[in-house]
């Protein structure tokens, strides 16, 4: 293998890791979901993927392989993308669908009405909440007044120093931010509304729910696909905390290309 | 029957067991096969070592194992059938209602047996469900909202088919609707597991109890909230339990959860045998504390009183069983051999 391949794997490797499993909100490249990476010279690229089970919902698992095949197509020297997903009950459905281009809908003509805009909203509010729980106690956490920081606007949350993990703490919400409307508040609830300094502990307790449902089911997933493959579970702290468990983007060592 | 170190006896009702076939013989494809395979996975990614079953044994355990399993070796008082069809992967049915009533009919004191009912299925159905509701004096269904029929993709328990299902089902005196939001088996383009449907019918059926089984999971965020906001829904605890050997730090957070969310009296045992057996799910549930970080932060206690309630008390409130009269039914006429 050519140095240059091997440094366009490793290009292969961020772009996927930055894709995350919707219902998890955890990249599925930390998740143990590739199985393999392959580049030619000629640049194409080659990835499979598998599931922690055969009925893995064929929506989810279409939604990561179309994100899977655009976060990679969008590398600059990628000639062709071709992503496979292996040992589900949909493959050929899905990996002819994905290679085509086709939309859920299309790819599922006579299983699905619509396509998968709604889910993909929905669980990306999800995935805004947890990320913005775990900034906000971030930020509490580091003694910040909640007044002046739900005041905030994004440029000012932006401009605020921050150690390097809250700093990726902010960089993983302002992915997010956007889906909850365009108000200049940085902070603001799903429905894009203010969060009150007076009721911010209950508003925190409330979507703590949602963060604690995502990492009980990631440890779910997990489990389920190291039994599936006989592996150990892919790596994951015995216990823990929600501000632990937000990953700071590193890549995992381990895969081979 | 449990008995604590204090040598008081704790009632145990089971609120989610099967008896399933999925032996080769009756594997009709290749879905049945991974069907059965996926519970393995469930089996094998939870369970202690030394709880370890055979690929071979899991797929077909029989009647006295299962009897030995929950009453005998185990701490089961009675166990709820809860009968999951899928006929289409089983040539016979992986859990049908009727395989269950041989046991009923053997301990009668010990079983309680569900029924099932599809929306979709129409007058028919409805004859049916009567029909079964009379045989085996049926107080609860369990229902697979996700389930494929024809050219449904699921349904909703919120649909106008589904109330004439449910207002039949309560003058038949079926108060206790299962629901298992489950992985769908189909594409779907909605999301499979939502629960948003029971938030509609737990209102509009305030007679009816809701019994979400796995706690919404992998909606358990949803679920939650709108437990919170009906008095009729509950949560059955098959699936998240097993966290308690595996993960019990966050067995310990979603039990507190859900202590906040629904309360001690809307929480329900439940083993989902033969996936987990009761012997040890109880007997580390019932040495399991909250840590004091995790009571800190939802103000909830896992008390003795809250871990009566659900291991034994909430169910037996919900399917009429009268603790003191069954404990002495037992007592007399104590018959469990395997």
């Amino acid at each position: 293998m050519t140095a240059e391949v091997e440094a366009r794997i490793e290009q292969v490797r961020a772009a996927l890791d930055r894709v995350t499993d919707p219902e998890l909100d955890e990249s599925v490249v930390e998740l143990g979901f590739i199985t393999s990476i392959e580049v030619t010279d000629a640049g194409v690229v080659n990835v499979k993927f598998r599931l922690p089970t055969y009925w893995c919902a064929a929506n989810f698992s279409y939604l990561m392989a179309t994100d899977m095949r655009d976060a990679v197509a969008a590398l600059p020297w990628a000639a062709a993308v071709s992503v496979t997903l292996d040992d589900h009950m949909f493959v050929d459905a899905i990996n002819d669908g994905v290679a085509a281009g086709k939309d859920f809908a299309d790819a599922f003509p006579t299983e699905a009405q619509l396509n998968l805009s709604g889910i993909r909203l929905n669980f990306g509010l999800k995935s805004f909440e947890r990320r913005q729980e775990a900034l906000l106690r971030g930020l509490l956490s580091l003694g910040h007044d909640p007044v002046v920081i739900l005041a905030l606007d994004i440029s000012g949350l932006t401009r605020l120093a921050l150690d390097p993990p809250t700093a990726a703490l902010r960089t993983r919400y302002l992915e997010r931010r956007p889906l909850a409307g365009d108000s200049m508040l940085a902070f603001v609830n799903r429905d894009g509304a203010p969060i009150s300094p007076e009721t911010l502990t209950i508003y925190l307790r409330n979507i703590r729910r949602v963060g604690l449902n995502a990492e009980f089911n990631g440890a779910l997933c997990r489990g389920l696909l190291a039994a599936r493959y006989g592996e150990a579970p892919a790596a994951l702290p015995p216990e823990p905390e929600l501000i632990d468990f937000i990953r700071m983007g590193t890549a995992p060592a381990g895969l081979t290309g | 029957m449990y008995k604590t170190k204090d040598g008081e006896e704790l009632f145990i009702i089971d609120g989610h067991v099967h008896l399933w076939d999925a032996s080769p013989e009756n594997i009709r494809n290749i879905h049945g096969k991974q069907f059965i395979d996926c519970f393995y996975g469930y089996h094998s990614a939870l369970s202690p070592p030394e709880q370890l079953w055979t690929a071979e044994k899991f797929a077909k355990y029989g009647p006295e194992q299962m009897v030995k399993d929950l009453f005998i070796d185990g701490p089961d008082d009675m166990a709820i059938f809860q009968p999951t069809y899928l006929k289409d992967f089983y040539k016979t049915g992986f859990n049908t209602l009727e395989q269950n009533a041989i046991l009923k009919t053997r301990y009668p004191d010990r079983f309680i047996l569900n029924g099932a009912f599809d929306p979709r299925d129409g007058e028919g159905g409805l004859e049916a469900l009567e029909a079964q509701a009379e045989t085996y004096k049926l107080q609860g269904v369990k229902l697979y909202t996700a389930e494929w029929k024809g050219d449904s993709r699921g349904y909703k328990l919120s649909d106008p088919a589904a109330y004439k299902y449910l207002e039949k089902a309560e003058k038949l005196g079926i108060k206790n609707i299962h629901v298992h939001k489950g992985p769908t088996i189909i594409p779907l383009d909605r999301d499979a597991f939502d629960v948003a449907d029971i938030d509609h019918c737990a209102t509009d059926f305030p007679n009816l109890n809701f019994i979400v089984e796995h706690c919404g999971l992998p909606r358990l965020d949803d679920f939650c909230w709108i437990a919170v906001q009906e008095a009729n829904v509950y949560g059955g605890l098959a699936v998240v339990l097993p966290f308690i050997h595996s993960r019990p730090g966050y067995f310990a957070k979603v039990m507190s959860e859900l202590l906040f969310w629904l309360g001690e009296d809307r929480i329900l045992f439940g083993s989902d045998y033969g996936i987990w057996t009761p012997q040890w799910l109880v007997e580390k549930f019932m040495n399991f504390e909250l840590p004091e970080e995790v009571m800190k932060e939802t103000g909830k206690e896992l008390t003795l009183t809250a871990k009566k309630k659900i291991l034994g008390e909430n169910a037996a409130r919900l399917y009429n069983v009268d603790i003191a009269s069954q404990r002495a039914k037992f007592s007399r006429a104590e018959q469990m051999v395997a």
